[in-house]
């Protein structure tokens, strides 16, 4: 099993509801966040093309995060998704400094916070809250190793991107453009 | 030619959290942890709500922990208006509730009007106060001289009160500061109006024109994902708008339009269609009167009289039009929601009806369709009083196409000076921040240092309530059942919204404060029911539910009684208009001396270093209401100026500079604003989000953040017809010197 997210910047609209329905759901403090909205946009008026992302931990396959973690705090779960054990995590801060997506933030309790795809609900048979919440439906998840899952036909059938590959990290959130 | 890139995060983003602004981790801080020690998985509990932080009012279900704490809202999957999911301040409502800078106690002014200072009063005192002084101004100059202001779900019990005294004058700024112009074009050419929720069948499109709509940045949820199905289904949108909005940067065709000449695009394109045969030919002939008189009327407006007018190239207004053409009858130029904008946008909004009906697009797939509402009894009440003078005594001749009272005439009633036919001397105001909501900040103000009474109800300390002699805190959504939503979608629906929580502090839900009022005023024979869930169970019982049965489902849909969300094939339709047709040619229009078909007129343009002030929603925020909500401050605290590239070097102004807006009245912003040097609009006008720079301290997040558009529209630029506030004549320069001190954030 390969969990990944496909993210279509055709339909995000930038309204940030995956950014407040994942801080409901996982009571991230006010003041911080585990997903975020990126605008881009190039040209000259009135020659413009703007793209939106919501974006979040990118759950890499060869993931620098977990490699560096001195107390192995940073894990591989099921279906290749990054977790942080919150009572392993010693707050050092070196997973933040590798992260080359700048997904993680230091939790005012101490540990090193991210995106965790909703791994409690995925086990509830539940999509990621930002997933579930999203208006424009912008947001695939799924199973890789499964070619019917709506993140696999949704790859296969668009052109897509992942964000800095020269990382070598391997990411699993793919941008559709 | 360089290439600019931008690049910014629209939220606030995790790893930057080491840079966060204190002010960001001190309100966490202070606000309650909805579910601190219960975790994630416990054994919830939900109950149903329709959600109040905007007009859209999509039902969802709130979730609580085992210790019984409100914990997420989330979409009823069940309902029309959100198909299960949340826009992000209906997911952030829950920042309403917690809240702690909520209004808590009855207020009673204890000093001059405006400097804010207030005794906290029982509930019994304030409601016997304020019924008290309704009472006296009643004897002294009659039920008309009390004016109700009001918006959202509290309205039907306060307009009932209104009613049974005599009083006409109920005003909702939705009508004269936002939609009015465009229901009453609609109705002058359809015979009916656009509706809430649109009818836009934006699902099954297969072309959008949108005219200045930002879809995507105004959050109407249905809309919203019904673009998005639509973008799936690769329909073409096209957008006119001098900004590259969001909904621009998803269309096969951008208009970057010179502001204040859409009517000249408008009726180029009524040209286009016309002379080329785009329109629906069957359709016109069948439905529609006046095409003869419009055909020779826009003989003349061709894409290269536009040019001049618009910037826009003819050929861009060429293949827009057939594109148009190609795609009728499923076609929608949208209706648009907030129309005031220079004062002719009635007629504006009549092109756009025109437009409609000549592609045939009214009642058909892909168009707009024929909603559907639920009919919902209610228990006998004495009849109501004629109010012996109407809004339209206070200054006669005034707007005679109004078909609802106008908000501004009101406020211009209450000023002495001004000679109305009749005083207005009480307010009593409902969930409008009227501060921030009416244009000409300083004639409102004029206006209630002359009232009598000014009573205000509502969930936050906003400005408004700094100028009142009551305020009566109500509580939030989340805490009080409310009317049932009935609103028209495809399928009559209903709607229940229960409380979640008991009203914290000492404030009470909307129906208790009405009633107790009601009974101060000797009228409680117009709430038959102590108890508002006493009278949703007995109206749900009259059409075969019931408040049980509401509680788990939230929400019921009903069948349409006839299958016609759509004509029929050579449906014989009647009409709502005069002629029972789609009037092309508005007799009724000519018949009150104006014109039966819209024309262009320019606009005044700005002065040598002065630009537009165009403004607009965030997804985030809802006018001025959500500003302090500690969730959806969280994903954007302040508004920007935007600026174009060009003006700001010109300005040699830099991106993130706090700079003063000053506009043509020499009205300068009360707090300096950030600026966004962005591509992404003209260089001609500037933009800004609506709803910031709120200078009431009692709001400490949103307090001096950002710049409050409202201030800067100081010149109203009236409609004839009925009265709606244009407000996008207003020009600003910028004032940088200011700008290297000190700015509290």
């Amino acid at each position: 099993m390969r969990y990944a997210m496909a993210v279509d910047t055709k339909k995000c609209v930038g309204c940030s509801d995956c950014v407040v329905a994942c801080q409901t759901e996982n009571n991230v403090p006010i003041g911080y966040c585990r997903d975020w909205v990126v605008e881009t946009t190039d040209g000259t008026y009135p020659q413009l093309e703007m793209e939106l992302r919501s974006e979040r931990c990118n759950h890499c396959v060869n993931a620098p995060c977990v490699r560096c973690c001195p107390t192995g705090a940073s894990h591989f779960d099921e279906g290749g998704i990054v977790l942080v054990k919150q009572n392993k995590c010693i707050g050092c801060g070196a997973c933040i400094a590798s992260c080359p997506y700048d997904a993680r933030y230091p939790h005012p309790k101490g540990y090193v916070d991210k995106c965790t795809f909703c791994a409690h609900r995925l086990k509830e048979g539940m999509l990621p809250a930002c997933v579930s919440v999203c208006p424009t439906r912008c947001l695939y998840f799924g199973d890789l190793d499964d070619p019917s899952s709506s993140v696999s036909l949704v790859l296969k059938k668009r052109k897509h991107k992942v964000l800095i590959p020269e990382a070598g990290t391997n990411p699993q959130l793919y941008f559709l453009f | 030619m360089s290439s600019r890139r931008e690049f910014l995060r629209i939220s606030f983003i995790g790893a930057g959290a080491l840079a966060v602004a204190p002010g960001l981790i001190k309100a966490a801080a202070s606000v309650k942890d909805p579910s601190s020690a219960a975790g994630l998985r416990v054994d919830l509990t939900r109950t149903p709500t329709y959600c109040e932080v905007c007009f859209w009012k999509c039902a969802g279900w709130v979730y609580k922990t085992s210790e019984g704490k409100i914990w997420k809202i989330i979409g009823n999957t069940d309902d029309q208006h959100c198909n299960g999911r949340f826009c992000p301040r209906g997911t952030g409502g829950v920042g309403m509730y917690y809240d702690e800078e909520r209004l808590k106690r009855p207020l009673i002014r204890t000093s001059d009007r405006g400097r804010q200072q207030f005794r906290e009063a029982s509930w019994d005192e304030a409601l016997t106060l304020v019924a008290t002084r309704m009472k006296d101004i009643i004897s002294k100059n009659g039920p008309e001289s009390l004016a109700l202001f009001t918006h959202g779900s509290g309205s039907t019990y306060y307009t009932n009160i209104f009613k049974a005294l005599g009083s006409g004058n109920i005003a909702e700024p939705s009508y004269a500061q936002c939609r009015g112009p465009r229901d009453d074009a609609f109705f002058a050419t359809f015979g009916e109006e656009a509706y809430s929720p649109e009818i836009t069948d934006i699902r099954d499109t297969k072309c959008l024109v949108l005219i200045g709509s930002h879809i995507g940045e105004n959050m109407h949820n249905g809309q919203v994902q019904e673009m998005s199905e639509a973008i799936d289904k690769g329909a073409a949108i096209i957008t006119v708008d001098p900004r590259f909005s969001t909904a621009a940067a998803k269309s096969k065709f951008w208009l970057p339009i010179k502001p204040s000449t859409d009517i000249a695009l408008l009726l180029a394109w009524i040209h286009e269609i016309v002379y080329n045969g785009y329109y629906d030919k069957d359709y016109v002939e069948k439905y529609c009167s006046g095409f003869d008189k419009l055909k020779e009327h826009v003989k003349d407006f061709t894409p290269e009289w536009a040019y001049g007018i618009t910037t826009l190239k003819p050929d861009l207004i060429r293949k827009t039009a057939k594109e148009m053409g190609n795609a009728s009858p499923s076609v929608i130029v949208h209706p648009g929601r907030h129309v005031t904008w220079y004062g002719d946008d009635t007629q504006r909004v009549r092109a756009v009806a025109i437009l409609n009906a000549l592609l045939g697009s009214w009642g058909r797939r892909g168009g707009l369709y024929r909603p559907a509402k639920a009919t919902v009894p209610s228990a006998a009440i004495p009849k109501f009083k004629d109010p012996s003078k109407t809004w339209q005594d206070l200054f006669p001749g005034k707007y005679p196409i109004a078909t609802s009272p106008v908000t501004n005439v009101i406020i211009d009633a209450s000023i002495p000076d001004n000679k109305p036919g009749y005083p207005i001397k009480g307010w009593f105001v409902n969930g409008t921040n009227l501060s921030l909501t009416i244009p000409n900040q300083p004639n409102t103000i004029k206006a209630i240092q002359n009232l009598e009474l000014l009573v205000v109800v509502d969930t936050m300390p906003m400005e408004i309530t700094g100028w009142a002699d009551v305020v009566l805190p109500e509580c939030t959504y989340l805490e009080r059942y409310d009317t049932l939503r009935v609103s028209p979608h495809r399928r009559p629906s209903v709607a229940l919204r229960m409380p979640a929580a008991e009203p914290m502090y000492e404030t009470r839900p909307g129906y208790y404060i009405a009633r107790e009022l009601a009974v101060r005023l000797d009228l409680a024979e117009y709430f038959p029911f102590e108890k508002i869930e006493d009278m949703l169970d007995w109206q749900l019982k009259k059409i075969g539910s019931s408040l049980e049965e509401m509680k788990k489902t939230g929400v019921r849909n009903f069948e349409r009684d006839t299958d016609d969300l759509y004509f029929a094939e050579n449906e014989a339709v009647e009409f709502g208009t005069d002629s029972g047709k789609i009037e092309l040619y508005s007799a009724s229009f000519e018949q009150s001396g104006f014109d039966p078909m819209p024309k262009f007129v320019a606009h005044e343009e700005p002065a040598q270093g002065y630009y537009r002030l165009i403004y607009g929603r965030a997804p985030m925020h809802t006018f001025s209401r959500t500003s302090n909500n500690p969730n959806l401050t969280d994903l954007m605290h302040e508004n920007s100026v935007w600026i174009n590239p060009k003006t700001a070097k010109e300005w040699a102004i830099k991106n993130n500079q706090y700079i003063w807006l000053k506009n043509q009245d020499n009205v300068i912003s009360d707090f300096p604003v950030k600026v966004r040097v962005t591509e992404r609009i003209r260089w001609d006008s500037v933009y800004m989000v609506h709803g910031f720079g709120h200078n009431q301290k009692q709001m400490k997040r949103c307090f001096g953040k950002g710049a409050s558009d409202t201030q800067l529209i100081t010149k109203v630029l009236t409609d004839p017809l009925m009265g709606g506030t244009g407000m996008r004549g207003n020009f600003v320069t910028f004032i940088t010197d200011k700008a290297g001190t000190e700015v509290a954030l």
